[in-house]
């Protein structure tokens, strides 16, 4: 029997992929495990390993091109089995899931059943919106009795849903923000994993998607460009969207005079040079003075969740890094349990890696607070937007040397402006300022990171 | 208010109600001398005398038999067994007998008896002394049922139960006897809990669980863990009585939170659990936001080991297990 390779979901937030390259050929014999494809996700671009062998008879999907999770990229057969006829539709192409029971005339109402003549390609073409997975022709959808029913009584075309319930079902929280006009709530990329399963249901009531900001569009004239989104810019655009339009912000900035961090960190890096060979940068001492501070002021360490505002165990880091084409933040994990040593390798290693673009998606998990640092573009201070479902981000500036006063003469000093943008429904002014004071605290007086 | 233990505000309903009506007796094996098996009845013999408190042989037909019989001619008897899991010597007495007399007579003899004791696992003393046996006698038509979970239900549904006409069958929890709750005080006026009326134990919006007997305290537990670790407001119903059952508060909660997850010690079989269950998609269908999940006994006999017995039982790890799956 043919076997259809499909599209795999590789993250959290992936809903759809672009094949980059192909590794096989149309006749290629495949064995389990061999490396058939390359596939950019929103995070990276990731091998991808056949499940099945047999020999590669068709590729539906070319590369450049874009598939939705669960879309047939290509055909396998078995030894010594027959392609199918020209033309004919590939394995199962009228369902990404196996599908227990044929339905009749009834399953077929309002579609149309896959034409000989229609080729395959187009059931999985990309579109303009981010691919829903709806249930193709056929192919039973499964909803609650009560998404059907409030979809019956408010007009709501239940097909046109993206379940977030338990296996795909839609529920009535889908229904209600369908009616709502927005899209289909989409469970947030967690940073927060121990959160998304439980807390699914909350997030969704409590944070509908924003509706899509109704066009206010661009007049593009001719010799403009128009650039296709990337799948990383479409999730920077959706995420951020989300948190600007659904987190109240606040934010506070302060400033802290580097002079006893910098004589530090040259002291220590002169010292780095003849034990680990590993030079600290002034970004890993404020990583590690924001680990210090989320544990002293552990309510920023913490998250909105529709009901109740859940303060996390480890402190996780995000880090964001500019990569090509937009930016991504991978996460010191369990940061609170590592020395100064690991995290600035850490930080070394995910940002190159980052920048080949071959972080693995676990590499985005477990994230409870954001650092963003644009001090090395020479910007002096800024207000960055929060990193959701987080509840902070700090943003770094550069250490400027300008005149300050000192026991009331003006002198020459080293000035280092860090903010923090917070969430207000789970962070209040005062507690904000106590955290920013203490990463403050902890950079004037760089040996308490220390010890 | 002040704060009995379970086994206690038993008692002191039984006090009560043989002060009220003269024709109530409690019976049972070693309900008298030696003061109860679970000291229930302590102090009671020493009270109201031989008359009034009487130790039966081991011999559950012989004493259920005659207590129905004693019934029908205006006796109104409380038997203790002292497990429920002995009922099988006696099921023609507690089945065709009591169940039945009523119907069979035309309506000429009733039969106003209580049967009260112990139905529960979870204390290791094996498949044969852990029965639960609350679905099986709900489903004969002529007797009634109820569970309580706490000590003021247990006063308030025994007292109730010892003024009803027909007989009612109170399941007890040995592990619930020794716990302790609030009671109103006699003197601000007699504590009935009327049969047929569910107890919302704790308000919720997210999640149904609906238990009886100990699953109640079980399923609060897992409550709190829901709502402080995972954000889930889960709404706990206790049946308290099993029959009659209270069918609309069943179908209230369900609802308002669109989705339940029954909480029953009793076998998954054709228990209590797999009745409610039926109830609730023949009467609520359209309001499911998710499929009915079941906590109950795991379909085998009681296990000996504790450790593996307290798994087998409905306990909180269990139950947010499956609420989780809800999510």
């Amino acid at each position: 029997m043919p076997t259809n390779i499909e599209m795999p979901k590789l993250s959290d937030t992936m809903t759809e992929g672009t094949l980059v390259k192909w590794n096989k050929q149309v006749g290629d014999t495949i064995e389990i495990g061999d490396v058939i494809a390359e596939v950019e996700t929103d995070k990276a671009t990731m091998e991808m390993e056949a499940f099945d062998e047999g020999t590669l008879s068709d590729i539906l999907v070319q590369a450049g091109e874009k598939a939705a999770v669960g879309a047939t990229l290509g055909v396998l057969l078995e030894d010594g089995e027959e392609a199918p006829a020209p033309g004919s539709a590939p394995a199962a192409i009228s369902a990404p899931e196996s599908q227990p029971f044929a339905e009749g005339a009834e399953g077929a109402e309002g579609t149309e059943a896959p034409e000989v003549s229609q080729p395959a390609a187009e059931l999985v073409a990309p579109t303009s919106t981010p691919a829903l997975h709806q249930a193709g022709p056929g192919e039973r959808i499964k909803a609650s009795p009560l998404a059907r029913k409030i979809a019956d009584s408010k007009g709501v075309d239940i097909a046109a849903i993206q379940g977030s319930g338990p296996g795909g079902r839609i529920v009535k929280a889908d229904v209600e923000a369908a009616a709502e006009g927005g899209s289909a709530p989409s469970r947030l990329a967690s940073a927060a994993t121990a959160l998304a399963a439980s807390a699914k249901a909350q997030v969704v009531q409590s944070t509908p998607a924003p509706v899509a900001a109704a066009a206010i569009n661009p007049v593009v004239a001719a010799g403009d460009q128009t650039i296709e989104l990337s799948s990383m810019r479409r999730i920077i655009a959706d995420r951020l969207l989300t948190s600007k339009t659904t987190i109240p912000h606040f934010y506070l900035h302060v400033e802290c005079d580097t002079a006893p961090l910098m004589t530090l960190r040259k002291q220590i890096n002169a010292q780095a040079e003849q034990t680990h060979g590993n030079k600290y940068s002034i970004n890993d001492f404020v990583l590690k003075s924001v680990i210090n501070a989320a544990q002293a002021v552990p309510e920023i360490n913490a998250s909105f969740n529709g009901d109740s505002v859940v303060q996390f165990a480890k402190v996780g880091v995000s880090i964001a890094v500019a990569v090509d084409d937009g930016l991504v933040t991978p996460v010191i994990k369990d940061a609170a349990s590592k020395s100064m040593l690991q995290i600035s390798q850490e930080v070394k290693d995910l940002a190159v890696r980052a920048r080949d673009k071959k972080l693995m998606p676990n590499e985005f998990d477990g994230g409870t607070v954001t650092v963003s640092n644009l001090g090395a573009w020479g910007i002096e201070s800024f207000d960055a937007i929060i990193n959701p479902p987080q509840a902070a981000i700090l943003s770094v500036g550069a250490i400027i040397e300008k005149p300050v006063v000192k026991d009331g003469q003006i002198v020459a000093g080293m000035r280092m402006n860090i903010g923090l943008s917070c969430d207000h429904r789970v962070v209040d002014g005062a507690v904000g300022a106590r955290f920013l004071n203490e990463v403050k605290k902890l950079i004037e007086n760089p040996a308490l990171m220390l010890v | 208010m002040r704060e009995l233990l379970y086994r206690h505000a038993i008692r002191e309903a039984l006090d009560e109600e043989l002060a009220r009506d003269d024709k109530v007796v409690v019976m049972g094996e070693e309900v008298a001398q030696y003061n109860g098996a679970y000291k229930v009845t302590e102090g009671l013999w020493d009270k109201w005398g031989s008359k009034r408190i009487v130790d039966t042989p081991i011999s559950e037909a012989g004493f259920i038999g005659m207590g129905i019989g004693a019934s029908m001619l205006g006796v109104r008897p409380v038997m203790e067994l002292m497990f429920w899991s002995f009922h099988s010597v006696a099921f023609d007495q507690l089945v065709n007998n009591a169940a039945c007399v009523r119907y069979m007579s035309g309506g000429l003899c009733n039969v106003p008896i209580v049967m009260r004791g112990p139905a529960n696992g979870g204390t290791a003393v094996g498949a044969t002394h852990s029965h639960c046996p609350e679905g099986l006698f709900a489903a004969f038509p002529g007797l009634k049922v109820c569970a309580p979970a706490t000590p003021a239900d247990a006063k308030g549904l025994m007292k109730t139960a010892i003024r009803d006409n027909d007989p009612v069958y109170i399941m007890e929890n040995t592990l619930l006897y020794g716990t302790k709750g609030p009671v109103p005080d006699p003197a601000d006026g007699d504590h009935l809990v009327p049969l047929g009326k569910a107890d919302i134990k704790r308000e919720g919006t997210d999640v149904s669980l609906i238990a009886h007997g100990r699953s109640v305290i079980r399923s609060l537990e897992a409550a709190e863990t829901l709502q402080a670790e995972h954000g889930i407001n889960c709404e706990v119903l206790d049946l308290r009585s099993i029959r009659p059952l209270d069918q609309q508060a069943i179908l209230d909660t369900v609802m308002k939170t669109n989705r339940v997850v029954l909480v029953d010690e009793s076998k998954p079989f054709s228990g209590v659990s797999a009745t409610i269950a039926t109830l609730i998609q023949e009467h609520a269908f359209d309001y499911l936001d998710a499929p009915v999940k079941r906590v109950c006994a795991l379909d085998a006999p009681a296990i000996y080991s504790p450790y593996v017995e307290d798994e087998q039982l409905p306990n909180p790890r269990r139950i947010i297990e499956q609420v989780l799956t809800l999510a």
